[in-house]
Parts: structure tokens; C-alpha cells; sequence
């Protein structure tokens, strides 16, 4: 038999077999725990806010693909893992319409007029925190306090550790192993260290993200605590860090490209951090840190290209 | 932080699916027509030197030309040149090729006999006369190859028995099977050439080889076997140059500038035989494979052969094929008519089923930078593809675009299916066509 009109196309014929679905499948999976650890010590509630901000960024993104004839790419997942970002980054009592004016944001404003995925500048989960933050200070602050156990309706809410730490309220600080576990006040996915590490771990075995971001991004917010004579455990494990170094920095996008400038990019991230914690207005700057760096990244990558061995 | 310390080949790896490894090489049953295309080298075309009519037998040239940059083309099997017709050939040109009936007798040329050598000058003659390329996949002359302007201060070959592309076995099987020859062709490379060290790399998945050769070249200590990482591509060039002597090959150098000759076993391998026998390059020893074919083996092919009558030798396909790749599936050319003869500087032809065969469609690029990771040469072809469709040639140039070895590392392990490694390819030939015209 002979056979004509065979597939013509250009080497390499064969592909490593991952996707863009499967690295943001992976992502997804490694928040399961932070969300099931939040449904845990902030309730309900917790779970219907990420549902819903998951929900409204897939619709606002398959809607704006829509009406501008752009390629559907929903299948490739990103949508979702802008919308469990964002939520873990928000109080659990936040009113649903502010969390969906996050999600435009997020999708529409930060991701899609840019040209969509691959091509924002900034991360569109912070930038939907940013934005909700500055719009709606009081119920962004207020922050439900750790009652364990699903099924509960009426929360008190009270200070996050850093907020009481900016305060100088050091005798209200929880101790370690609460802080492991995540029972303190805070936005609803970062309280959860063990959590979220146990997430991040999953990446890193996975090789989704490299291990430079992470590691950088706390050791130097601890050697900058310890030069002003904090605890450096307690600033790694308060606030957004540990969500912050895992998950919202090491964006592919939105971060340098080669190992030198992720090195860079990390030391800025987590230098800025405590200069907000220590020196800012608000108690907590991890959203600001990577949003600035994120600003910087074209300069970073453009500074740490590589070179070619042997050329001059 | 392997991106910035990385002594070693980055590249990826790969699953090797060397499933014909085992696989002693067998010669085909004689085509009934073969088709020798003028053009089965790098450089410049030859023409015909017979006509339609003429008998001529095994070795006899059928093509040749006046430039030194070109190998001569001989008969593969005895008979009548029915033909000279323009077709299109496997590398996509139309080419005169010289259209031979087989008379099954197989008489050997007269002309055929062990070459006299007694200096430089005449080894060149000699390897010229055999019609000789670079087997490994190049096509490069190698009478070109070893004269280059400076050869004294030449002084390492490097024989690259690394085979690092997947299903491919016919190296492997060379070196088992032409182990004496491999080592005699290198001797006498050495010898007329004037080299003093010689490194066998092979990859530490083919211990039988290693085995064989370290027995082999017990206390010699002017060739000496190195041991490569199984890693894609391993037997690049540059890569291979790097991994057996530690010297860099800057790009757009050859490797003759600094002091290397780098050959691959099967054409080494053809030096030792064609030393002692005369027969110059007339049959290739080739993988099939695919989950297309119905038994996958390793054949002696003469050249010229027809792709289905090869296809046939192996039980003919399995199931419809969607894309036969001439060479490995990382590096290979896929060829659009199975009805294309074989060429010098084949050593496989893959059939793929439609599923081996599919790829994902292009997807945005999210910037992962795995690409940059993979590149064995440190490029950064996410930068690349971002300057190409920017129509940006000159930013393709800043980063070094010409560097590419167009291994097709990026390409592979791309999660958005960017097709990178043909990026680079057109940015090459772009700026080329630039540089041309100015």
C-alpha cells in the first residue's frame, strides 16, 4: 500500500504531554487544602465566597471573549485559579457584590484588556484585592474571627495578628501552633500555613513552580525581621505571606523568566513586604510588594537575559 | 538554580522507545527500481554522469560534479538507467534523480578497489572518491569536513556514538555489529589526519556498546571512551563537543576552529570498511519503526529504495500512517508521499498512527519559561517567538537566534504547543536572506 497527503509539519514530532489545563489543574488542586482548612475555622460562608468568585471570573472572562470574538479559552482553567486567588485573599464576611466587583477586575481590567492569558502585567487575583481594598476599607478590614467547626451563621470579628503587632498589642499575638493551623483572624485562604504548604509542596514535587520565588521571597522577609529584631517565624507565617510566596508570586506570567531574575524578583518581594509591615500605613503588604515587582519584572527579565556560550 | 550552574547538557529527557534495539541488522530483498537523487549532501547538486540506456554497476558513479563542496553519487545496484527525471525530494526540492532497473545480478564495478593511500592528500582524494557524508544526520561532505584550512592545529576527533534521539537503533547496532571497522576507520582517521586523541561519546543506556568498546580498546590510550548521561541532545555537535573534550564551540564556528573533528560512528565506521573493500556509499543502515509498521527491525537499505518498498521489508503498516519522519522524532523530516527513495543521511523512517501523530494546537504562551530551562544552548525562546511574530528580526539577531541547534527542546516541553523550534528555523533563514541581500 502507499500512502500520500501524510502530515507535514516541523520537528520535533513529539511533545512532553503538558498543558496549560493541566499546570492550572495542578494549581487548583494544590489550594484544596487551604480551602477545606478555611471551610474549617471560618465556616460556610468561606466555601460560598470562593464559589462565587470562581463562578463570576468565568463568567466575566467567557463574557468579555465573547463580545470582543476572541478565542474561548475557559478549557484552560485560569479563570479558576484567578477566582480561588482572589477569594482566599478576602475576609470570609465579605458582601458577595464587592467580591464580584474583585472578579471584574480581576479578569476583565487586570487580565483580558491586556490580551488575555500570557500577557497581563500584573496579577489579576492581587489586583482585584488591591482594588477592593482601597474601595471598601471597612468591610476589607473586618476580619471574622476562627470559630471551628461548619455551619455557623453569626461571626465576631476582631484583629489579624499583624494588625495587633502594628498596635503593639503583643499580649493579644496567638502563639505558633496556632498559627500553623491558621486559627487567627485574616483574609479566608491565608491563615492556614501547614495548609498552604502542604499546596505549595505539591507544586514544587510537581515542578509546576521552581523552588527559587518561595524559598527567597520568606528567607528574606526572616533576615530582614531579624535585623529589626522581630520574630522571623511569626512574619513568615502572619498575613498573606505563605499564600503570597507560593502561589500568587510564582505566576508564570507575572514573574521574571530566568532563575537570576526570579532571585531578584523574590528579594524584592519579600524586602518591600516588611518595609510595609514595619514602616507603612497598613499592617500587611505582601499584595503590594508582589504588585509592584510584578511592574518591574520586564526590567528584570530584560536584565538577567541569558547569555549564548561562546559568543562575545 | 541549575539555569545558572549547569556544566552539564541541560536538554530534556526522553523516553527512548529503542524497542528494535535488540534487532541484528538484516539486508533488504533488491528493489525491482531505485531513484539516486543528485542531491543527497549538503552543498552543491551534481549531474548526471551516465545517461538514459546506459548499464552500470554497483559503485559505478551515476553523479558527480567538478566543486569540492559535494560527494559523488554511486549506483547501489546493477543495471539500466531508465530514467533521469526531475522529481521532488525528500528535502523538498525538485531534484534530477537517476532512475536505475535493477537487474538482480549485483556485478560489482571494476572500478572498485581498496583505495591506495599514502598521505593526507590522497586519504582526502580517497574519502572523497567514496562519496562519504555525515551520516549522523548533517549530510555534511566529509572530505569537506576533514580538510579544513587549519588541520594542524586539529588535533582531537570526536566520534559521536551518543544516538540520543528516541526509537532510533541503527548506530547502536553499528557499533555492535561493525565494532573492528568503527575502530579501524578512526585509526586511520588518526593516522592521515594527524590526530593524537580520539573520544567515543556513547550514552550510558547502551551498555553493550560501552562493554564492547572498552574490551575492544583495552590499552589504547590515544581513544578513549567517554560515558554520556542518557539526555536529549546529547549527541548534538556542540553539545557532544562539550561533553567529551570540555572545549566550547562558539556558534557559527566549525568545529575545526577549535582543533576538533566530530564524526558519527556509522560514517567512521564506513571509513574502516571502505579502507579495506573499496565499496563506496551505496547502502544506508536504517531503523523502521512506528506504531504504523508491522514489525519494527533494522535494516541494510541500498540507496535509492522507495520509502513503501522499505515500509513493505517490515510486514508493510499496521493501520493507516498520518506521518512518516525520515530520522527520529525529535529532529526528523516529515515527508508528505511514502513513494520519496532513501538518501544518504537517513538512519530512520518512523510511521506514526494518527495518535502518535497528534499535537495539540498553539495556545497562548503564559510564559513559563520551561523552554528556557530545556535549551541546551541557553537561549530564551520565549523571547524569540515574542520578537518573531513582532516581526522583530533584529531582536531575534541580539538574542542570538543563529545559536539554535534546532534540537527542538523548547518545542517539546512548551505546555501552550508554541511550535518554537520553527520559529527559530524561519528566524534563521530570515536573517540569512537579510544578510544576503546586503
Amino acid at each position: 500500500m502507499r500512502y500520500g497527503n501524510l502530515i507535514i509539519a516541523h520537528s520535533p514530532h513529539i511533545d512532553a504531554g503538558i498543558t496549560t489545563q493541566k499546570i492550572m489543574g495542578h494549581v487548583i488542586i494544590a489550594l484544596l487544602p487551604a480551602l477545606v482548612v478555611s471551610g474549617f475555622i471560618f465556616g460556610m460562608r468561606a466555601i460560598l465566597l470562593t464559589l462565587v468568585c470562581i463562578v463570576f471570573c468565568i463568567l466575566f472572562e467567557s463574557l468579555f471573549l465573547r463580545v470582543t470574538g476572541r478565542q474561548d479559552s475557559i478549557n484552560d482553567l485560569s479563570a479558576v485559579v484567578t477566582g480561588m486567588l482572589l477569594s482566599f485573599n478576602l475576609p470570609s464576611s465579605l458582601p458577595f457584590w464587592q467580591a464580584i466587583i474583585g472578579c471584574f477586575f480581576a479578569i476583565v481590567v487586570a487580565k483580558q484588556i491586556f490580551g488575555g492569558i500570557g500577557n497581563n502585567f500584573v496579577n489579576p487575583a492581587i489586583l482585584g484585592r488591591v482594588v477592593l481594598l482601597i474601595s471598601f476599607p471597612s468591610t476589607m478590614t473586618s476580619w471574622p474571627l476562627p470559630k471551628t467547626g461548619f455551619l455557623h451563621s453569626d461571626m465576631a470579628t476582631g484583629a489579624t495578628p499583624l494588625y495587633e503587632l502594628s498596635k503593639g498589642n503583643l499580649e493579644n499575638l496567638p502563639n505558633f501552633s496556632e498559627m500553623f493551623i491558621g486559627l487567627h483572624g485574616g483574609s479566608l485562604g491565608e491563615t492556614g500555613a501547614l495548609a498552604i504548604l502542604l499546596g505549595g509542596g505539591f507544586l514544587l514535587f510537581t515542578r509546576i513552580i521552581t523552588p527559587q520565588i518561595p524559598l527567597v521571597f520568606l528567607g528574606t522577609m526572616g533576615l530582614v525581621a531579624i535585623v529589626f529584631g522581630q520574630n522571623p517565624l511569626f512574619h513568615i507565617l502572619a498575613g498573606g505571606a505563605m499564600l503570597g510566596a507560593f502561589f500568587m508570586a510564582t505566576d508564570y506570567t507575572t514573574a521574571p523568566l530566568t532563575s537570576k531574575g526570579k532571585i531578584i524578583f523574590a528579594i524584592g518581594c519579600g524586602f518591600l513586604t516588611m518595609m510595609i509591615r514595619l514602616f507603612g500605613a497598613y499592617p500587611e503588604g505582601v499584595s503590594f510588594a508582589i504588585l509592584f515587582m510584578n511592574i518591574l519584572t520586564p526590567h528584570i527579565n530584560r536584565l538577567t537575559e541569558h547569555k549564548v556560550e561562546g559568543v562575545a | 538554580m541549575k539555569g545558572i550552574f549547569a556544566k552539564h547538557n541541560k536538554g530534556v529527557e526522553l523516553l527512548d522507545h529503542k524497542n528494535t534495539k535488540n534487532m541484528k541488522t538484516e539486508p533488504i530483498s533488491l528493489p525491482d527500481k531505485v531513484y539516486l537523487s543528485m542531491v543527497q549532501h549538503i552543498g552543491l547538486r551534481c549531474n548526471p554522469v551516465v545517461s538514459e540506456g546506459d548499464h552500470v554497476d554497483v559503485g559505478q558513479p551515476v553523479g558527480d560534479t567538478d566543486v569540492v563542496f559535494s560527494a559523488p553519487i554511486h549506483a547501489s545496484v546493477s543495471g539500466t538507467v531508465v530514467k533521469i527525471e526531475k522529481i521532488m525530494s525528500i528535502m523538498g526540492s525538485m531534484d534530477r534523480h537517476v532512475v536505475i532497473e535493477a537487474d538482480g545480478k549485483q556485478t560489482m564495478w571494476e572500478g572498485v578497489k581498496p583505495p591506495v593511500v599514502t598521505d593526507t592528500d590522497s586519504f582526502i582524494k580517497a574519502i572523497r572518491a567514496s562519496g562519504i557524508v555525515g551520516l549522523g544526520g548533517a549530510a555534511f561532505p566529509v572530505s569537506v569536513k576533514y580538510s579544513p584550512k587549519n588541520l594542524e592545529l586539529v588535533d582531537s576527533l570526536v566520534v559521536n556514538g551518543a544516538e540520543c534521539e528516541p526509537y532510533i537503533t541503527s548506530d547502536y547496532r553499528a557499533m555492535l555489529e561493525d565494532t573492528e571497522y568503527i575502530i579501524e576507520g578512526i585509526e586511520s582517521v588518526m593516522k592521515w589526519l594527524n590526530l593524537r586523541r580520539c573520544y567515543i561519546g556513547i550514552e550510558d543506556n547502551k551498555p553493550e556498546a560501552l562493554a564492547k568498546f572498552f574490551k575492544a580498546l583495552e590499552g589504547n590510550y590515544h581513544i578513549k571512551v567517554v560515558i554520556l548521561k542518557s539526555r536529549y541532545p546529547q549527541g548534538a555537535e556542540k553539545i557532544i563537543i562539550k561533553e567529551t573534550t570540555g572545549k566550547v564551540l562558539p556558534p557559527g564556528k566549525l568545529p575545526a576552529d577549535i582543533g576538533v573533528l566530530v564524526s558519527n560512528v556509522a560514517t567512521v565506521g564506513f571509513i574502516g570498511k571502505y579502507m579495506q573493500t573499496g565499496i563506496p556509499l551505496i547502502e544506508k543502515r536504517i531503523t523502521v519503526d512506528g506504531g504504523a509498521v508491522t514489525t519494527p527491525r533494522n535494516l541494510l537499505v541500498p540507496l535509492g529504495t522507495p520509502i513503501y518498498k522499505i515500509i513493505e521489508a517490515c510486514g508493510g503498516y499496521k493501520e493507516k500512517p498520518s506521518k512518516i519522519l525520515m530520522g527520529g522524532p525529535m529532529m526528523g523530516r516529515a515527508i508528505y508521499h511514502d513513494g520519496k527513495p532513501l538518501i544518504k543521511n537517513n538512519n530512520a523512517i518512523l510511521a506514526l498512527t494518527e495518535k502518535e501523530a497528534f499535537i495539540e494546537w498553539e495556545s497562548p504562551c503564559i510564559n513559563c519559561g520551561r523552554c528556557i530551562r530545556a535549551c541546551p544552548t541557553n537561549l530564551m525562546p520565549v523571547l524569540l517567538n515574542r520578537a518573531y511574530y513582532n516581526n522583530d528580526f533584529m531582536e531575534m539577531k541580539r538574542l542570538n537566534v543563529q545559536a539554535c541547534i534546532g534540537c527542538g527542546c523548547c518545542s517539546y516541553v512548551c505546555p501552550s504547543k508554541r511550535m518554537l523550534n520553527m520559529v527559530h528555523s524561519l528566524g534563521k533563514s530570515k536573517l540569512k536572506e537579510m544578510e544576503k541581500k546586503q
